[in-house]
């Protein structure tokens, strides 16, 4: 078929763009040349929209081997070991096909991690469905559950934390983002980056079929009416190929016959054949006769185009091709040497002894299209006035109650116990805390990874939001007792072409960089999520923050229930009373408007590293940081998880008591100290100049909220427990 | 004492065995399922995961694997094989279990911990151990153990039934039934009792800071027993 304007058009491509390739190449390209266009210059692969604005994101630190740029980032946890983490996003093809599409998203970051010699050692998510009430989501949350662990309980990798919530804004497009984090020595570490000439280049895994082609194009569009059709560009998995895949390649990284790795993800052949030469800044030349097909008559288009899943592109040193064969044997896999490195500077395909394609490969990466696009800055939204009236009318327990069961608190058990979390034996914090925690095995050390968003905030003030969803992270890893080194961020959003979803992304992605520059918590990789959107309607911004921190002695991790009775639980960080924004204001007021709670750095940074200080003392039993919900609500989870109850002072805060319980303002946490340890800890505290007041004293049983309200730890069980497992029910 | 661990495709709890085994003193060898003999044993086990992906049934192929016509000679001449989850699946494939292992009631992978209770002390796994409850840890989606009625006969007439799901105090009830099994068994030996298949994992519950450690109290015991 003759390639014109319009097919490019088809392809997802612009007019404009078409133009670009036409000028470029000094000719029109055939269909496979096309195809490979398409795949490498959608947003998906080129962040054409992101790219200008991600380069302004820390990603240095004194910690970090390996930022973006990569598979995944790479941090130092000490001792030649290092933590290869990422996250991505996996949105569009999770609402076509609930169950694969989470599974191949799984599976997909998985690749990422043991693609640079890391042995995955745990999975996170973060998903984002629409309203409950909604046709569809209950279908969407039990698939995208399955199948997440379908993939990840069949690897033999825990699934240690996560966040789902609910949100009428992903009604038609639900956010499925899934984090991975390997262990790998220092000196071990695999890239991308091909070297030498003549190296062969090995194809290993699955065989190539159908399915997927053109699945980053896919996900590089807004959904329509029509978008069940899309079915056949959704990948499927099969996570015992992965498995099998996963232990060849660590057998072979062991040696040392590898140049250099990519496994075959978004855009499958193409864009990995092209980001190896890139790197090496090399040509290579690959016999599409050679790849192992899994259909017949599959044309060079198609299998430069196919997404099958389970299958890594690796270039070899020469003469090592019977060692690697004889370990991809062992495990039933296919292996194939479909090429060699040239210094052509080109991609070159032969295809029944013909060149079916020639492209240099600096057009296809260095010349990809690169927008500043116009975007639209936000304002902080005004304050409400709150009338006392309105709030006194209230009862805390009815609130408490209500929030305590709202969708997005209550406890997601239900989803969790699907997940394996307990798999290699060395989970020593489950799902349902602040943070997951793993141990690195055989080691007193152990490393905290917890996932966050605030859409809501992101959504009415987005340079706030950017900068919360970092600090919120930050605290998670905290409250386990962990230092937190770097992040990963997975940014969910609406059309770049529309000037107040791209001024979203700007702002948050600046308050991701300010918030995470105060920290020094640096990011190392990530992934862009563009045309969460049906028709005109776009998704509430929600950048996915993963955090990664170190604890270094893993008999010091803390959690959050409470441990012992006559100890005193303290509130660290200032209670302002800010209620706009907060689950409290939604909820009960049903007021969607108004700024989000405020993020001061400087406190955020200095009560972090003021508790860290005093866990490393021993001082600090349980903790646990307050965010969504606010004050009783965390608490209530620290009894409800304790079993035990407290008694509230009467605050001497002047504030209203609804807005005290309810209030969302950062930086704060609880902490659970031993009577004897008070004057000590007041003094560490007041030494570091960090706002702290007595919260009240543990019990046996029951929360007594004040002379008139008291909750026992069964009620606040039912309130906090039952929702979700009804819902599904 | 010297155990083997056998390391099927798809195995993946093979590591977390060969690390509780090793810390309680076995000297144990990973067995390759491609192996034709297994090395000299005093127990083996088949560990948990998803031999083959779990494709055509749980455990039927990992059953049909070049290894386990050793297995099936050493379990015959008395010889301790222990099966656990998946391995549990590999054993009721190849008969040296009676039973079956069907999807779970709910339809959903479960992992929590679970109490089981002991039935049966007169064997070499849980002779002489000082507790009848014991806080196990279970993580699978096909665990929900039938057999038919002739058979449930015979396996109870045998004293088969090593031990069942039950509440903190040892109470056998429904409503403590993770998976659907008949009878809330959650694992069965062979009727010459040197065969024990069973769904929780005791090699997850060796140690404090993990999910509790029973686990530990059972290896202990197991190697005493054996020695």
């Amino acid at each position: 078929m003759e390639v014109n304007e319009q097919i490019a058009i088809d392809h997802g491509l612009k007019s404009d763009e078409y133009k670009k390739i036409c000028e470029l190449l000094k000719r029109t390209p055939n269909m496979t040349e096309l195809g490979i266009f398409s795949a490498m210059w959608n947003e998906h692969c080129s962040y054409k929209s992101s790219r200008l604005h991600l380069k302004k994101l820390p990603t240095k630190g004194k910690k970090v081997i390996q930022g973006p740029g990569e598979n995944a980032g790479v941090i130092d946890i000490e001792d030649n070991d290092a933590i290869v983490f990422k996250i991505e996003s996996h949105n569009h093809p999770s609402f076509i096909e609930p169950y694969q599409g989470a599974a191949t998203g799984v599976g997909g970051i998985m690749r990422d991690v043991f693609t640079m010699g890391a042995r995955p050692i745990a999975n996170l998510n973060s998903i984002h469905f629409g309203s409950p009430q909604h046709k569809k989501t209950k279908n969407l949350l039990r698939g995208v559950v399955h199948g997440i662990g379908g993939y990840g309980n069949c690897m033999g990798v825990p699934t240690i934390a996560g966040q789902t919530s609910f949100d009428s804004s992903y009604n038609g497009n639900i956010l499925v983002n899934a984090m991975t984090l390997g262990l790998v020595k220092k000196n071990k570490i695999f890239y991308s980056k091909a070297a030498g000439l003549n190296k062969p280049v090995i194809y290993v895994g699955s065989k190539t079929g159908r399915d997927g082609i053109h699945g980053a194009s896919m996900a590089s569009a807004s959904f329509d009416e029509k978008i069940e059709e899309k079915k056949p560009t959704v990948q499927v998995g099969d996570p015992f190929t992965e498995k099998l895949l996963l232990e060849a390649c660590l057998e072979l990284m062991a040696g040392d016959s590898i140049i250099a790795i990519q496994d075959m993800g978004a855009a499958g052949l193409t864009s990995s054949s092209i980001e190896m030469a890139s790197k090496g800044n090399l040509g290579i030349e690959i016999n599409l006769n050679k790849v192992p097909c899994r259909e017949t008559k599959m044309t060079p288009y198609e299998i430069m185009l196919s997404e099958s899943q389970e299958r890594m592109l690796i270039v070899l040193e020469n003469g090592k091709e019977e060692i690697a064969k004889k370990i991809f044997d062992k495990w039933n896999l296919d292996f194939a040497v479909i090429g060699k490195t040239t210094n052509s500077k080109n991609i070159e395909l032969f295809f029944n002894q013909e060149q079916v394609a020639k492209i240099p490969v600096n057009i296809l990466v260095e010349n990809s299209p690169m927008y500043d696009r116009k975007w639209k800055k936000s304002k902080l939204p005004k304050k409400n006035k709150i009338k006392n009236e309105v709030l006194n009318k209230l009862k805390i327990k009815d609130v408490l109650k209500k929030i305590l069961s709202n969708q997005n608190i209550c406890s997601k058990e239900w989803i969790w116990q699907q997940y394996d979390h307990t798999v290699m034996g060395d989970t020593i914090q489950k799902p349902g805390g602040d943070s997951g925690v793993v141990r690195v095995h055989g080691t007193n050390k152990a490393v905290a990874a917890s996932v966050d968003s605030s859409a809501v905030y992101c959504w009415a003030h987005p340079l706030t939001g950017g900068k919360q969803v970092v600090a919120e992270s930050w605290r998670n890893l905290i409250s386990v007792g962990a230092k937190p080194i770097a992040i990963t961020n997975c940014l969910n959003f609406g059309s770049p072409e529309k000037e107040d979803n791209m001024g979203e992304f700007v702002e948050c992605v600046q308050g991701i960089g300010e918030a995470s520059k105060y920290l020094n918590f640096p990011v190392v990789s990530g992934n862009v999520s563009f045309y969460n959107q049906t028709k005109e309607v776009g998704i509430k911004p929600t950048p996915s923050i993963g955090g990664v921190g170190l604890i270094k002695d893993y008999k010091k991790m803390i959690s959050m229930d409470l441990k012992e009775v006559d100890n005193l639980v303290l509130i660290i960080g200032k209670t302002e009373g800010h209620i706009d924004q907060s689950l409290f204001a939604r909820t009960i007021l049903d007021e969607k408007n108004g700024p989000p709670p405020e993020v001061n750095l400087f406190n955020e940074k200095n009560n972090g590293e003021s508790i860290l200080d005093l866990i490393d003392k021993g001082y600090v039993k349980s903790a646990h940081d307050i965010s969504l919900g606010g004050l009783l609500v965390a608490i209530s989870k620290m009894c409800i998880k304790g079993n035990k109850g407290i008694k509230i002072n009467k605050s001497k805060n002047l504030i209203n008591e609804i807005e005290y319980f309810f209030a969302e303002d950062q930086g704060r946490y609880l902490i659970e100290v031993n009577k004897d340890d008070l004057k000590e800890v007041t003094k560490i505290l007041n030494k570091n100049s960090v706002h702290h007041e007595e919260l009240g004293i543990i019990t046996q049983k029951g929360m007594i909220i004040n002379e008139k309200t008291k909750v026992t730890i069964d009620e606040l069980k039912s309130y906090y427990t039952n929702w979700l497992s009804e819902y599904m029910s | 004492m010297k155990s083997s661990v056998i390391t099927f495709p798809g195995s993946n709890c093979d590591r977390d065995m060969d690390v509780a085994l090793k810390k309680f003193g076995f000297n144990n060898k990973m067995v390759w399922h491609n192996d034709n003999e297994l090395p000299k044993s005093d127990l083996v086990v088949l560990p948990g995961g998803f031999s083959y992906g779990d494709y055509l049934r749980c455990g039927s192929m990992a059953s049909k694997s070049r290894i386990m016509q050793s297995v099936i000679n050493f379990a015959k001449s008395g010889g301790l094989i222990m099966g656990i989850c998946n391995g549990f699946q590999i054993l009721v494939e190849t008969g040296l279990v009676p039973g079956v292992l069907l999807r779970n009631k709910y339809l959903e992978f479960i992992c929590k911990n679970v109490f089981v209770k002991l039935d049966n002390k007169e064997n070499a796994y849980f002779k002489n151990l000082n507790k009848d409850v014991l806080e196990f840890h279970i993580a699978h989606n096909e665990g929900n153990y039938f057999c038919t009625k002739d058979q449930l006969k015979e396996i109870m007439d045998n004293n088969q039934i090593a031990i069942y799901y039950c509440n903190s105090e040892g109470k056998i009830e429904d409503q403590y039934n993770p998976n659907g099994s008949i009878k809330n068994i959650a694992g069965i030996f062979n009727k010459e009792k040197n065969v024990l298949g069973m769904m929780p994992h005791p090699e997850r519950m060796i140690d404090q800071s993990l999910s509790g450690e029973d686990g530990s109290i059972f290896f202990k015991n197991l190697i005493n027993n054996i020695k």
